[in-house]
């Protein structure tokens, strides 16, 4: 079987069934391949968007995402889609052309050293030379890809790999020597968890996206009110339990709600599950949860102890480790505390000003929640992804999906794109902004295209809004390189140009309208809305500030 | 505080790329490393020397034991033997020629070239010895040195 066969052979014993990629002369082999197999190519206009969709594909549905790219540029333009998954663990396999062994170091023509550009930003990555180790290799890549901490893996194939005749056996299993991630976690440090549950008073779950790479979530909520405590996520936790739970307090950080942040503070005992302590979610370090013994569940050991100190680490998969923690505790009623962080979420609600001739940002997401609640919300980076974590309420983990570790502009669009297509039934949003929206705007395209009929809505405030913030609020108002918007730009020609709907919004009492117009279209739509140009992301807890020294805006 | 780290390594292309590019972007101080095959043809052995506190070792061993081609990952700071082999290459006179073979018989070092103004001088030792050598060596006019970088074995029952 040629190379270019067996690859594609192997994807689909892998399961997959869509792989979002562009072609190009060094993978020309592969696509010839894929020309015969039941896999659904998605081509994007960018490998970029490729490798965010892939990305978001896999967020959505939990199976690991798929994107080819070709040789040189088609490869180097996939580096900000692997790092952004790497620092979100999201898990995909990245296929890149390369040019034949034999002109490998020459600077041949469409020639790049992928595997030694992506080597810090891949959880693995492989340069094939020998043919017939495709098929291990590619068992090896899907393996390692989802599970332990999953994250993106990068196989470069030489063109004369792809063509090469070899004998195709896919490995059933296959037994790395140096890679056995450790699931359950040590019953000693689980039993000394669950005697500090029991003496707190003041406890909080602080969820992270490990929750839902676990598919913990209800192991999470069943600890969550056996204690009972009161949970707080990351940014990238946002769904791990429903977010219209009582003991949900939302989101936690630099502009997570200011009752999470209170309460995190103020927390006797963190329970934190699958995550990493960013400096975004514990503000100053030195000064995170000063009261508080601290657990940490995680399945990546180097994560424990690396940012904050920990009392009790336990490292497994967060699924079994909270399935066995919860046999090991009890009700215990906490009062004081319940009335206590009842209060601080009645005293510092979420809130904007509401203005009968501005749309504001919130009012849109608002808007949104109320009309499809159960929708998938994908965000870009800035104030829009905030307001958006702030005002959608979300149900379930893998209901919002967004750039967290790596902030990368132009992620949501194309993450919608790959999520909308691992769940074609469903509704989703891509809640933008317009500089955001524009750095893979070329991805209206494939939507038309491939009749993805994802929504985005942008919330256009003629500014890199959350930068123009920080100027605002931290450089005396100068507002160097900010603006957006000059005359003549138009997002709903854009997007009619590409073929989609386009919409402009300029009053609110046109967004709920529009919106509900956008979601009976059955194809892809663009609503440019016009918000409040000067409006900040509140409450915010300021760089270098513990989450206690949060501050919110005089309303 | 420095620690001698023993890696065991699946001996393919690129390992030690990769664990250099570890080092680098974590901003871990290599002193020193030496790779070599061990007993087992597949598998390769690497002594790294890094400096750093407590927290920083920790996150070195943990961040090695990530890559997956890395099998085992073990601090022999404690209780090991270490070694390393020097090259100094010195410039003789007939006036100080049996002075220096004198110095190099007391730290049994063997001299392995021998040339009308230069000795090259085989030392092998912990890192003081060899220290201790190249400063007496300094005298009569070094021309080169080459060293090796620590390799380094528990004591013992104990293997890694
Ligand atoms: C690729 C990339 N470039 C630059 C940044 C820095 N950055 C963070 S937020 C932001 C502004 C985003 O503007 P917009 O998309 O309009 O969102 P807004 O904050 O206005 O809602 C910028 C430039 C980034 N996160 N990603
Ligand atoms: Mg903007």
């Amino acid at each position: 079987m040629r190379g270019a066969n067996a690859i594609i052979k192997a994807l689909e014993m892998e399961g997959v069934r869509h792989i979002f990629g562009i072609p190009g002369g060094a993978i020309i082999e592969v696509y010839d391949a894929l020309f015969d197999s039941e896999i659904t190519h998605i081509l994007t206009r960018h490998e970029q968007a490729a490798v965010h969709a892939a990305d978001g594909y896999a967020r959505a549905s939990g199976k690991t995402g798929v994107a080819f790219a070709t040789s040189g540029p088609g490869a180097t333009n996939t580096v900000t889609g692997i790092a952004n998954a790497y620092m979100d663990s999201s898990p995909i396999v990245v296929m890149t052309g390369q040019v034949p062994t034999a002109l490998i170091g020459n600077d041949a023509f469409q020639e790049a050293d992928i595997t030694g550009i992506t080597m810090p930003i891949t959880k693995h990555n492989y340069l094939v030379t020998d043919a017939t180790k495709l098929p291990e290799i590619i068992k090896e890549a899907f393996t390692i890809a989802s599970t332990g901490r999953p994250g993106p893996v990068l196989i470069d194939l030489p063109k004369d790999v792809t063509i090469a005749d070899i004998e195709f056996n896919y490995p059933e299993k296959i037994d790395l020597i140096g890679y056995k991630p450790k699931t359950a976690g040590h019953p000693r440090q689980i039993k000394r968890a669950s005697e500090l549950i029991m003496k707190s008073e003041r406890p909080v779950i602080l969820a992270g996206g490990g929750i839902r790479l676990s598919e913990a979530q209800e192991e999470l909520l069943k600890l969550a009110e056996t204690i009972p405590a009161f949970v707080v996520t990351t940014l990238m936790g946002k769904g791990a339990i429903s977010e219209t739970h009582p003991l949900c307090l939302g989101f936690v950080g630099m502009h997570g709600t200011k009752y999470a942040d209170y309460a995190l503070h103020e927390a006797d005992l963190v329970i934190a599950v699958g995550c990493r302590f960013s400096d975004r979610t514990t503000g100053r370090v030195s000064d995170f949860a000063p009261y508080a013994k601290i657990i940490h569940i995680d399945i990546d050991p180097a994560e424990i102890g690396k940012n904050v100190r920990v009392d009790v680490p336990i490292v497994g998969d967060a699924k079994l480790v909270l399935k066995e923690l919860v046999n090991h505790v009890q009700y215990k009623q906490r009062k004081e505390w319940e009335d206590k962080v009842n209060d601080w979420r009645r005293s510092y609600p979420l809130r904007y000003i509401k203005e009968k001739d501005k749309i504001k940002p919130q009012f849109v997401i608002e808007k949104v929640y109320e009309l499809n609640p159960d929708a998938i919300v994908t965000t870009e980076v800035g104030q829009n992804q905030m307001w958006a974590a702030q005002y959608f309420k979300v149900k379930h983990p893998r209901q919002f999906i967004s750039s967290g570790g790596l902030g990368t502009m132009g992620f949501g669009f194309p993450a919608a794109m790959g999520a909308q297509t691992a769940f074609p039934e469903k509704t989703v949003v891509d809640i933008a902004g317009d500089g955001s929206i524009l750095m893979n705007i070329q991805e209206l395209a494939t939507c038309v295209d491939y009749h993805i009929p994802v929504k985005i809505c942008v919330l256009n405030n003629a500014y890199l809004g959350m930068v123009r913030q920080w100027q605002e609020l931290f450089y005396n108002e100068r507002y160097s390189a900010t603006r957006l918007r000059y005359e003549g730009l138009s997002f709903e020609k854009i997007a009619k140009g590409f073929g989609a709907v386009g919409m402009t919004v300029e009053k609110p009492s046109e967004v709920e309208d529009a919106l509900k117009e956008a979601f009976e279209i059955d194809t892809p739509v663009l609503i440019d809305f016009w918000v409040e140009k000067l409006e900040n992301v509140y409450p915010m807890v300021p760089p270098g500030a513990a989450l206690n020294e949060v501050i919110d805006k005089e309303v | 505080m420095r620690h001698t780290i023993a890696v065991l390594v699946e001996n393919k292309p690129g390992v030690l790329a990769r664990i250099s590019s570890l080092f680098r972007r974590r901003g871990f101080n290599i002193e020193s490393l030496a790779v070599g095959t061990t007993e087992k043809e597949s598998i390769s052995r690497m002594t790294i020397v890094v400096s750093g506190d407590d927290k920083t070792i920790e996150q070195v061993m943990k961040q090695l034991n990530k890559l997956v081609e890395v099998i085992k990952v073990s601090d022999l700071t404690q209780d090991s033997v270490e070694r390393e082999l020097a090259l100094v290459k010195v410039a003789v006179t007939p006036e100080k020629r049996s002075e220096i073979i004198e110095i190099a018989n007391i730290f049994r070092a063997r001299i392995v070239d021998v040339s009308r103004e230069s000795f090259i001088v085989e030392i092998t030792g912990d890192e003081d010895k060899i220290n201790a050598f190249i400063d007496l060596m300094r005298q009569y006019g070094i021309k080169e040195i080459s060293r090796t970088g620590k390799v380094s074995m528990a004591r013992g029952k104990r293997t890694v």
